[in-house]
């Protein structure tokens, strides 16, 4: 099996953006939905996957970077996708601010914190805070986004979008699993004293994650925003959390391919039984139960890295 | 003034309620260091379970009021007692040995379980207690008019937190349960069945979070299926703002989270209302993490 995995997943990586050519429209809408939430889950994954951070509040940030788009593109006619860089700073900044004073509680006490923090975001957009989220209602006549003077309409055209987006994210992310940055990470993750006493500022790198996971949450809010041209709170409650959380897990840790594959199980799987809609959270709680007893570590768990014997000695001598 | 002392008796209302369900955090993570996120949807499971009892046997008719409410709030506690058994057994048990982020995932998704069942069940609507069973009569203290409900509740809730607060201090029972919340393994070379003490907190706690769900119901007259979810994480933010793991603090810190959110909503803002318990809770942790009547405990390496 594992000699056919690089196969299989250059297959489907060579199938996919051909895939629009040969679904429908509803088809390609899934795939668009399965875009963006592999983009929010691997946003989550940094910090929760890749740092072992239990942040589920991740709709918090995902929200702060739609809104900063949706309220910029509708008030300042801002192109939306100009947005992007700002929304990101925004959720970043705003998961900096907010991770600051609680970065260094233990496990599940952050995971209570988040959970609060993206209530309190949620409550703060229902009762239009500051005037200009809309309220319940939320914001809507968000415009299309043009790229070179091509407006994005249809959802075969958001397929690229988001999709490119995505392998762009896959791209970046790999290489800062190898970085030393993503290397302090799971040494982080592994054993916090440890990391610590080897000389790693575990403060700086936990924020640092949180930063720059909720800065890729918000640009995808941005993507949100721009394919649904409205946005309301209630895109961004609780159960979103859940459910980034949920495929994180689900899909192993801090492996990139398990959290796409988990993307493509919980996102898409549902949509095959649609006759079942009403039993589909039953089913993800049971899932959640079992395979935490049956396979903890996910469903593709993230090995561990290797280095061949030369390069080491390469870059010890240096 | 009057308004003032209207709000603080709400608020002591909704208080114990909070410290019902808070005890059961509370004691669940004093022995098993664990948040067990489904403990809100038992307290939903309370609710009901108290309305199909209510309707289905209609004891108020036959028994009268009094001695019909209290077998039905029997009832209902020990059948959420042997929900929260289970809910150890099938959830918990197996996960004993492994990583507190696989027992935190599988608490998560036993709350979903448990709150899309009773959806599938009972529909996702609004559930109504019904009219004409409960009494809307009012007492008369000094010019000041309560519900008898609310009176009733406040009553209910104290008598239940001072039972288990002498149950845990004066038997040997509740000795080993605070035993194996202080040190599980020496706990077992005093010859504590650690395993039973366990399965002993998950009927008491969920027993006395079932009698929450059905006094919720009979307060409010309304119950849904998601609800368990905010109760429960303002009964956790509760046992945090009294320390958790503390019994005692679990009952002070849900009445004192009941006063300040009555208050709160009342001279703030009610829209707010449900973001001031976590506000309270994000400053409890950045402020004292121990909680006012936690001790603070070195943390091992």
């Amino acid at each position: 099996m594992n000699r056919f995995k690089p196969f299989l997943i250059a297959l489907v990586a060579g199938l996919l953006p051909f895939a629009p050519l040969f679904l429908n429209t509803y088809q390609v809408d899934v795939l668009n939905s399965i875009g963006l939430y592999a983009l929010l889950a691997l946003s989550l994954n940094l910090i929760l996957g890749e740092a072992g951070l239990f942040n589920m509040g991740h709709a918090a940030f995902y929200a702060m970077g739609a809104y900063t788009a949706a309220i910029l593109n509708t008030r300042y006619q801002i192109p939306i996708l100009w947005t992007l860089p700002l929304s990101g700073l925004v959720a970043g900044l705003f998961a900096l601010a907010v991770a600051r004073p609680v970065v260094h509680l233990r496990g599940d006490y952050l995971l209570i914190v988040t959970i609060g923090v993206g209530e309190i975001v949620r409550i703060a957009l229902v009762n239009d805070v500051f005037g200009i989220t809309g309220g319940a209602n939320g914001i809507f006549g968000i415009s299309r986004p043009k790229l070179f003077g091509f407006v994005i309409r249809r959802p075969e055209e958001f397929f690229y979008l988001i999709w490119g987006f995505v392998a762009l994210t896959i791209f970046l992310f790999l290489r800062l699993k190898q970085s030393r940055f993503g290397r302090a990470l799971n040494y982080l993750r592994e054993d916090e004293v440890a990391a610590e006493g080897s000389g790693i500022n575990t403060d700086y790198y936990k924020l640092a994650a949180f930063g720059l996971g909720a800065a890729w949450a918000g640009m995808a809010g941005t993507l949100f925003a721009a394919k649904m041209t409205i946005i309301s709170p209630e895109s961004f409650s609780f159960w979103e959390s859940v459910v980034l959380f949920m495929i994180v897990i689900l899909g192993g840790a801090g492996s990139i391919p398990g959290v796409l594959l988990a993307a493509f199980l919980v996102v898409g799987l549902p949509e095959l039984f649609r006759e079942f809609a009403s039993a589909r959270m039953l089913v993800f709680g049971l899932v959640m139960m079992v395979m935490m007893v049956v396979r903890p570590q996910g469903l593709l768990p993230a090995r561990g890295q290797r280095f061949s014997l030369a390069t080491l000695m390469r870059e010890t001598v240096r | 003034m009057e308004e003032f002392l209207q709000q603080l008796t709400n608020g002591l209302a909704v208080g114990g309620i909070y410290a019902l369900i808070a005890l059961g955090y509370t004691m669940v993570y004093g022995v098993l260091k664990l948040i067990n996120f489904a403990h809100g949807d038992l307290f939903t499971y309370g609710a009901y379970l108290g309305l199909t009892l209510l309707t289905s046997l209609a004891l108020t008719d036959r028994v009268g009021f009094a001695v019909g409410v209290l077998v039905l709030v029997l009832m209902v506690m020990g059948l959420v007692a042997v929900l929260g058994a289970i809910l150890e057994r099938a959830a918990y048990r197996p996960l004993r040995e492994s990583p507190r982020l696989s027992a935190v995932v599988s608490a998560l998704g036993a709350s979903i379980f448990l709150q899309n069942t009773l959806m599938l069940v009972y529909g996702a609507q609004i559930q109504v207690y019904p009219d004409g069973i409960l009494p809307t009569a009012t007492l008369d203290f000094f010019g000041l008019y309560l519900p008898l409900m609310r009176v009733l509740i406040v009553l209910a809730s104290v008598a239940m937190m001072v039972a288990l607060y002498l149950f845990i201090q004066k038997t040997r029972i509740g000795t080993a349960i605070r035993a194996a919340a202080i040190d599980q393994g020496a706990a077992r070379l005093m010859g504590i069945d650690v395993n039973r003490v366990i399965l002993l907190v998950f009927l008491l706690g969920p027993a006395l979070g079932g009698a929450a769900g059905l006094m919720v119901g009979l307060y409010y007259g309304q119950v849904n299926f998601t609800m368990g979810w905010v109760y429960g994480m303002k009964a956790f933010t509760a046992a945090i703002l009294g320390g958790i793991g503390n019994i005692p603090g679990a009952m002070v810190g849900g009445l004192l989270l009941g006063v300040i959110e009555a208050l709160g909503a009342a001279y703030i803002s009610i829209a707010w209302k449900d973001a001031i318990a976590f506000c309270v809770l994000i400053l409890i942790l950045i402020v004292r993490p121990t909680g006012l009547l936690g001790e603070r405990v070195a943390d091992k390496i």
